[in-house]
C-alpha cells in the first residue's frame, strides 16, 4: 500500500472545484460502469482513478470530486480508496515515471547501483522530480520481471536486463 | 530468459514458442476449446470429478486441492455467482502468470469457461495486477476474439450456457493477492482481508458464492479434462498431480520459468544444471527461498546432496513450502541480514495496515534490520527479533503476517553467522552502507 509521509503541519487545501473532461474521456469511463452489476458502480473506482490519473497527471482534488459526483459517492470514500494503492500518485510526477524495482531479485543483481547510477545522472534522489518535470526516480516493489532482473518500469512500460550502458541510451533518448 | 520444460512435455508451455499462439486461430489449430466442447458434453459432477482426480492444488501459493474448492459452491444458490482469476502476481520471484498471460490468454479464457459452465457461473472477472496493463490489452482483445467466435457471451456454442469475461485492474498493492483482499479491492473499496469464514465459495463478490483462482490453477483445466483427470495426476505424484511452473530468477546463468512434473528429482540438479548453474563459476550457493518470498530459505546443505524432490511434500520435508514456486536463488556473496533487511522493507511496505501485530510489528522489524545495518546491532537482536515474528506469526489477521515471520524467522535460524557479525558487540557491529 501506499506509505504517504503525513506531514500534519502542511496545510491541506481543499478545493469545491469538479475537474471538467472531454465528453470521450466520459464515455471511456461511462463504459467501465458497464462491467459490474448496476447497484456496484464502485467496483469500477480503481479503473476510474487510473483514468484520472491519466488524465490529470496525478490523483487531484478536482479528480476526486469528479468521481465522487460520477460514482454518487462521497469525496472521502475516494481518497480512502486510492491512497491504499501505491500506483496512485498524490502529488505531481515527471512526464516519465522511472520506478526501480528495489525488491530482492533485482537487488542481489545491482538494482542499488542502478538506482545510483540514474539518481546522480538525473541530479536528484528516490522520490524526487527533477526540476525540469520531465523525471521522477522511485523505489518500488516486485514488478513481476525477476526473471530479467534488474528492470524497472517507465509509466507502464518494461525495462528488463538493465546495465547502466542500457540506461544512459534509454534516459537519453526519451524527449 | 528461459522459458521451457524440462522432464515433461510442454503442457502449461505448450503455445509459449509458437508465432502468434495468443491468437484464438493458432489457439484453436493447437487443439484450443476442444477441451470446453467436451466439457460441455459432461455433467458439472463429472467435471468436478475430473479436476478432483487430478489432484490439482491451487497453484497461487496455498495449494488448496482446486476440486474440493470447486465443490464447495452451493448448487442451488439464488444469487449470482463468479469466478474471479488471480492474476495479482506480486510475491517476490514470481512471474510465471505473466507468461501465461502474455502468450496463452485463451487457456485462461477456456479454463474460466470449462469451470462456469461446471459451477453454474454466468460472469467472470480476471484481476490483475496494475502494473500488468499491457497484459489487459493482449485479453481484452483474446475475450473480443473468442466473443466473435461465440465462446464468451451469450448462448456459447449454441447452447444455452451464457458466460460473460471482464478485465479489472489492481493499482499497486501485494495484499491485493489475498484472495479476500482481491475481492475487497475488486469492490472499489481498500485492500483489506475479510474475515474467514465465510469462504468466498460461499460469500465472495459481492457477498455472492465465488471461486478465486489463480492463472496457473486454471490454465491447468482445460489439459485435465483433454487427457482425463487420472492421467493428468499421473504427470506428477500422488498427491501433488501433473506438472507446475516454476520462477527461477537471481543468481544463475538461466532464469526463467521452467515447467517441471510435480515429484522433478531433485532441487540440486534443478539449480545447478537446468538452470545453468550458479551465475558467477566462483561462487557458491548459498541459498535458496523456492515459493516466493514467504517462505523458509533453504541453506544450500538443506539442498545439496539431500534429493529434495520438488513437489508439496517434498519441500516441506526439506524444511520450506512450495508456494508460489518462485525460486529465489542467492550466491555466497550476499549478506542474509541484507536480503532480509530487503524483504522485511517489502513487508513493511505491503502490510495493509488493517490487524496491528503485522502493521506494527513489520515497522518495528524494519527499524531493527536498519539499526544494525547502520552499525547498531547488539547481541540480543536475533533474539529480539525472532520475539517480534512470533508476536506477528500466527496472531495476525491474514496470511500476510505468517508470511513475513516466514522470511524473516527462517534468515534468522538458519543463517545465525551472518548475524552474529552485525551483532557482536554493543552498538559495534560490522556495520555498511546500503540499500
Ligand atoms: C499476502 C498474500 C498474497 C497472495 N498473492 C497471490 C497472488 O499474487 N496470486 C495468487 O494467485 N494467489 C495469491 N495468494 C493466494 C490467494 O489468497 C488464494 O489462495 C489463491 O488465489 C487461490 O487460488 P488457487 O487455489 O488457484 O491457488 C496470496 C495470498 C496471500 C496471503
Ligand atoms: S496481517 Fe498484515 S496484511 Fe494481513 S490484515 Fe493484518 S495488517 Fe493487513
Ligand atoms: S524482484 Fe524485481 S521484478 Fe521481482
Amino acid at each position: 500500500m501506499a506509505t504517504v509521509a503525513t506531514d500534519y503541519t502542511n496545510k491541506v487545501k481543499v478545493t469545491d472545484e469538479v475537474a471538467e473532461f472531454p465528453e470521450s474521456v466520459v464515455e471511456e469511463m461511462r463504459s467501465h460502469l458497464t462491467k459490474y452489476p448496476k447497484d456496484r458502480s464502485r467496483s469500477a473506482l480503481i479503473p476510474l482513478l487510473f483514468v484520472i490519473q491519466r488524465e490529470r497527471g496525478y490523483i487531484d482534488n478536482p479528480g476526486v470530486n469528479f468521481l465522487a459526483q460520477f460514482l454518487n459517492l462521497e469525496v472521502t470514500d475516494i481518497w480512502e480508496t486510492a491512497t491504499f494503492y501505491s500506483m496512485f500518485n498524490m502529488h505531481p510526477v515527471g512526464k516519465y515515471h522511472i520506478q526501480m524495482c528495489k525488491t530482492l531479485s533485482c537487488k542481489i543483481l545491482g538494482e542499488p547501483e542502478l538506482t545510483d547510477h540514474i539518481c546522480s545522472k538525473l541530479g536528484i534522489k528516490p522520490g524526487e522530480t527533477t526540476k525540469d518535470g520531465k523525471f521522477t526516480v522511485t523505489r518500488v516493489e516486485c514488478l513481476g520481471s525477476c526473471g530479467t532482473a534488474p528492470m524497472m518500469q517507465i509509466g507502464f512500460e518494461y525495462h528488463e536486463n538493465l546495465t547502466k550502458e542500457k540506461l544512459d541510451d534509454l534516459i537519453d533518448s526519451l524527449e | 530468459m528461459e522459458i521451457k520444460a524440462i522432464g515433461c512435455e510442454p503442457l502449461q508451455l505448450k503455445r509459449m514458442h509458437i508465432e502468434n499462439g495468443h491468437t484464438l486461430d493458432v489457439y484453436r489449430q493447437t487443439g484450443g476449446y476442444e477441451s470446453l466442447k467436451k466439457a460441455m458434453n459432461m455433467t458439472s459432477d463429472q467435471i468436478i470429478d475430473e479436476v478432483k482426480a487430478s489432484a490439482l492444488r491451487g497453484r497461487g501459493g496455498a495449494g488448496f486441492p482446486t476440486g474440493m474448492k470447486w465443490s464447495f459452491v452451493p448448487r442451488d444458490s439464488p444469487k449470482p455467482k463468479y469466478i474471479v482469476c488471480n492474476a495479482d502476481e506480486s510475491e517476490p520471484g514470481t512471474f510465471k502468470d505473466r507468461y501465461l498471460l502474455e502468450r496463452d490468454p485463451h487457456a485462461l479464457i477456456e479454463g474460466m469457461l470449462i469451470g462456469a459452465f461446471a459451477l453454474g457461473v454466468e460472469t467472470c472477472y480476471i484481476y490483475y495486477r496494475g502494473e500488468y496493463k499491457y497484459l489487459i490489452e493482449i485479453m481484452d482483445r483474446a475475450i473480443e476474439e473468442a466473443r466473435q467466435a461465440n465462446l464468451v457471451g451469450k448462448n456459447i456454442l449454441g447452447s444455452d450456457f451464457n458466460c460473460e469475461f471482464y478485465t479489472h485492474t489492481g493499482a499497486g498493492a501485494y495484499i491485493c493477492g489475498e484472495e479476500t483482499a482481491l475481492l475487497s479491492s475488486l469492490e472499489g473499496f481498500r485492500g483489506h482481508p475479510r474475515m474467514k469464514p465465510p469462504f468466498p465459495a460461499v460469500e465472495g463478490l459481492y457477498a455472492c458464492p465465488t471461486v478465486v483462482n489463480n492463472v496457473e490453477t486454471l490454465t491447468s483445466v482445460p489439459q485435465i479434462i483433454e487427457m482425463g483427470g487420472k492421467e493428468w495426476q499421473e504427470l506428477g505424484t500422488e498427491k501433488s498431480g501433473g506438472t507446475k511452473l516454476w520462477s527461477v530468477s537471481g543468481h544463475v546463468k538461466k532464469p526463467g520459468v521452467y515447467e517441471l512434473p510435480m515429484g522433478y528429482h531433485d532441487m540440486e540438479k534443478f539449480i545447478l544444471e537446468d538452470c545453468g548453474g550458479m551465475l558467477r563459476d566462483d561462487k557458491k550457493l548459498k541459498a535458496c527461498i523456492p515459493g516466493g518470498s514467504s517462505v523458509y530459505a533453504m541453506r544450500a546443505d538443506q539442498i545439496i546432496g539431500k534429493n529434495v524432490t520438488l513437489d508439496y511434500e517434498g519441500l516441506v520435508e526439506a524444511g520450506s513450502m512450495v508456494g508460489s514456486g518462485g525460486f529465489i536463488v542467492i550466491d555466497e556473496t550476499v549478506d542474509m541480514v541484507d536480503s532480509t533487511k530487503n524483504l522485511t522493507e517489502f513487508y513493511k511496505h505491503e502490510s495493509c495496515g488493517w490487524c496491528t501485530p503485522c502493521r506494527e510489528g513489520t515497522d518495528w522489524l524494519v527499524k531493527i534490520f536498519d539499526r544494525i545495518w547502520a552499525g547498531g546491532g547488539r547481541p540480543e537482536d536475533a533474539q529480539l527479533i525472532l520475539d517480534l515474528c512470533d508476536n506477528i506469526e500466527g496472531k495476525s489477521f491474514c496470511p500476510l503476517g505468517d508470511a513475513a515471520a516466514w522470511a524473516i524467522q527462517g534468515a534468522v535460524k538458519r543463517f545465525p553467522e551472518d548475524f552474529k557479525k552485525h551483532l557482536l558487540q554493543n552498538g559495534n557491529g560490522a556495520g555498511t552502507s546500503g540499500s
